[in-house]
């Protein structure tokens, strides 16, 4: 790009592309716009030993870009009123051209964007990206998950189906258990005396506002992100020009591979299983009188619903449903305090033995808890072993998922011995040519 | 206080800058600005709460003649089930009787009744909202014989005590009155 003199106009004048020249750079002189996407899209320095795992934030921007689209055409065939929500959504289905296929692309988005967001989540966890200096990128993203499980709440509500009733009646009820005025909050949150129309009307609102919140808070992590550049599988910063590559077209090209391969499996689940993912209860329209055997959330919210069923016992003056409630939302706000509870100067897992290790038992503990959130409390675990319900697992899942962040993460920043660092993000690479290896 | 060319400016005593009185007219301001804010929030937040038409459909009249004893009825009030249970004298007897034993939210038999006859709860487990089973023969009434939510596993006695189970609380009693010997009215 040549850079625009004093009257913002291009030097070279030659032709057509002169011409467009000329016209970007009288864009830019007055709005930088170019040189902004330039410096931070093709030049953006980005450490050059980026791995697969670092494909899932580019894949988490580009689904919510597909739901916000595929949302903005549903809404114009979904009617928000407890008569008709069912029956709107059973026309797209049918009657609207594309309309089934529209439908279960943003309804299995919402599943994709979780797994990759989640991926995305663990991949920070692993190589220690919400150490300093990017605390605050780390927290901007718990925020942007907050904001998508009250999204995906609220569009699961939208088609008035059984589980859409009943699993909104648990989640609403959740205010209840606030002592003083919790069933003021809740008559509040309904508006009325229970889940109505009122309720509905509202859902698809803040449905409708909140995946724009989420591009704001996105764009705030993107800027956060581009001050100090990407962590790497290594976690140590870049020293030199050496240690760097420019974002176009090295990840560009990377990230639009990584695309390919995720839409594959995202459209092999539209084609071909797009109800896996939900309850076959939703597709029964709402009866507030009947309540499903089986009230479960989507898969994605599994585990926070294992954590509030697992407080089953009152703890002092605190009554067991608040205490599960206070677990359910200090299982996601713990990850805010995360940099401090971690302050090892070692950020990846790769020079971690043991918070290597830890890791994997923490991811293997989410894991159970989704498991246990799947099952109702008083199945059992193995058939014949009575005492060991699936209350109990939970119980143990969530006293170990606390147990990681708030006992074993301090004393392994404390006592852990951490591996020698290398000197440099090219060191190994270099040295690795010169061994032979 | 002093006169300039350009007018009155003010002095401290202390050759400073004024700063009280500077903090005293930000802080004013940020005080009627804050309070402002918060009575032209308020609108649209209690636009959220329940709206004339919703609250004006809060009562009902039942027919309770055809209901024989032993039998159960569900009713839709405000959005949400009504059990009406015309209770056997055996059933009556043993909610009496388990007055005394040990429960989560103690209540007496005789403060949940009207007439010992007729047990009128909302039939929504104050756990998390879920309708509990019992009032279908064939369904589960639980442990105790009452009713007994699928969901989360609580167990309501004859009386709608919670007996067993994550629910901190009884089944609610709803307002209601015999208006006559066959006409209840719930709200």
């Amino acid at each position: 790009m040549t850079a625009p003199n004093e009257s913002g106009q291009a030097s070279s004048t030659d032709g057509k592309s002169g011409m467009i020249e000329q016209a970007k750079d009288w864009i830019d002189y007055r709005l930088p716009i170019f040189s902004f996407m330039e410096h931070e899209l093709h030049d953006y320095p980005t450490p050059k030993n980026l791995n697969y795992w670092w494909n899932f934030g580019s894949l988490a921007g580009i689904v919510l870009v597909i739901l916000i689209v595929t949302g903005i055409v549903l809404a114009m065939n979904y009617t928000p009123h407890v008569d008709h929500a069912f029956n709107s959504v059973e026309r797209i289905m049918r009657d609207v051209n594309y309309g089934w296929l529209i439908r279960y692309v943003h309804m299995n988005g919402a599943s994709m964007f979780f797994l990759v967001v989640y991926i995305h989540i663990f991949r920070g966890l692993y190589f220690g990206s919400y150490k300093p200096p990017r605390e605050l990128l780390w927290w901007l993203g718990i925020v942007i998950l907050l904001l998508m499980m009250m999204t995906a709440f609220m569009g699961y509500v939208l088609p008035w189906g059984q589980m859409s009733f009943w699993g909104a009646t648990v989640i609403t009820n959740l205010f209840s258990a606030i002592p003083g005025i919790g069933d003021y909050i809740v008559t509040w949150l309904w508006g009325g005396f229970s889940l109505g129309n009122p309720t509905l009307q509202r859902f698809f609102s803040l449905h409708y506002l909140l995946p724009f919140l989420i591009v704001g808070v996105v764009i705030l992590h993107l800027w956060a992100l581009h001050v100090h550049g990407s962590n790497n599988p290594l976690g140590i910063d870049r020293k030199s020009e050496k240690d760097s590559i420019p974002f176009h077209p090295y990840y560009t090209i990377k990230d639009l591979y990584g695309l390919g391969v995720f839409l594959i499996f995202y459209m092999a689940i539209v084609f071909f299983a797009p109800n896996a993912l939900g309850e076959p209860d939703n597709y029964i329209p709402a009866n507030p009188l009947v309540t499903p055997a089986h009230i479960v959330p989507e898969w994605y919210l599994l585990p926070y619903y294992a954590i509030l069923r697992s407080v089953t016992f009152d703890i002092w003056f605190l009554e067991a449903k608040l205490l599960g409630v206070i677990a359910m939302f200090a299982s996601i706000f713990i990850l805010f305090l995360l940099p401090w509870l971690d302050n090892s100067k070692v950020r990846s897992a790769r020079f971690r033995p043991i918070y290597k290790q830890m890791f994997w038992i923490f991811l293997v503990d989410c894991i159970l808890l989704g498991m246990v959130g799947a099952h109702a409390p008083n199945d059992k675990v193995f058939p014949g072993v009575d005492w060991f319900e699936y209350v109990r697992l939970g119980q143990i899942s969530t006293a170990y998922y606390f147990f990681h962040f708030l006992v074993l993460m301090p004393l392994l920043a404390k006592y852990e011995k951490t591996r020698p660092l290398p000197e440099s993000i090219s060191e190994p690479v270099l040295k690795g040519t010169e061994s032979g290896e | 206080m002093s006169q300039t060319a350009e007018g009155t400016v003010f002095q401290d005593p202390d050759g400073g800058d004024d700063k009280s009185r500077r903090d005293f007219l930000t802080l004013a301001t940020a005080a009627v600005g804050a309070t402002g804010a918060g009575l032209a929030v308020w609108p649209l937040i209690d636009s959220m709460n329940p709206a004339a038409d919703t609250l004006a459909l809060s009562s009902i009249e039942i027919d309770i003649k055809p209901i024989e004893p032993g039998q159960r009825i569900t009713v839709k009030w405000r959005g949400k089930p009504v059990f009406i249970d015309r209770r056997t004298p055996k059933s009556i007897k043993q909610a009496q009787t388990d007055d005394g034993a040990k429960m989560p939210d103690p209540q007496a038999d005789k403060d949940r009744v009207k007439k010992a006859e007729w047990l009128v709860l909302i039939g929504v487990c104050p756990h998390l909202g879920c309708v509990p089973l019992g009032q279908k023969t064939g369904q589960s009434r639980g442990d105790y014989g009452g009713w007994f939510c699928p969901c989360h596993g609580s167990h309501y006695d004859f009386s709608g005590r919670i007996r067993k189970g994550p629910s901190p609380k009884n089944l609610q009693v709803p307002e209601y009155k015999f208006l006559n010997e066959t006409t209840l009215r719930i709200g």
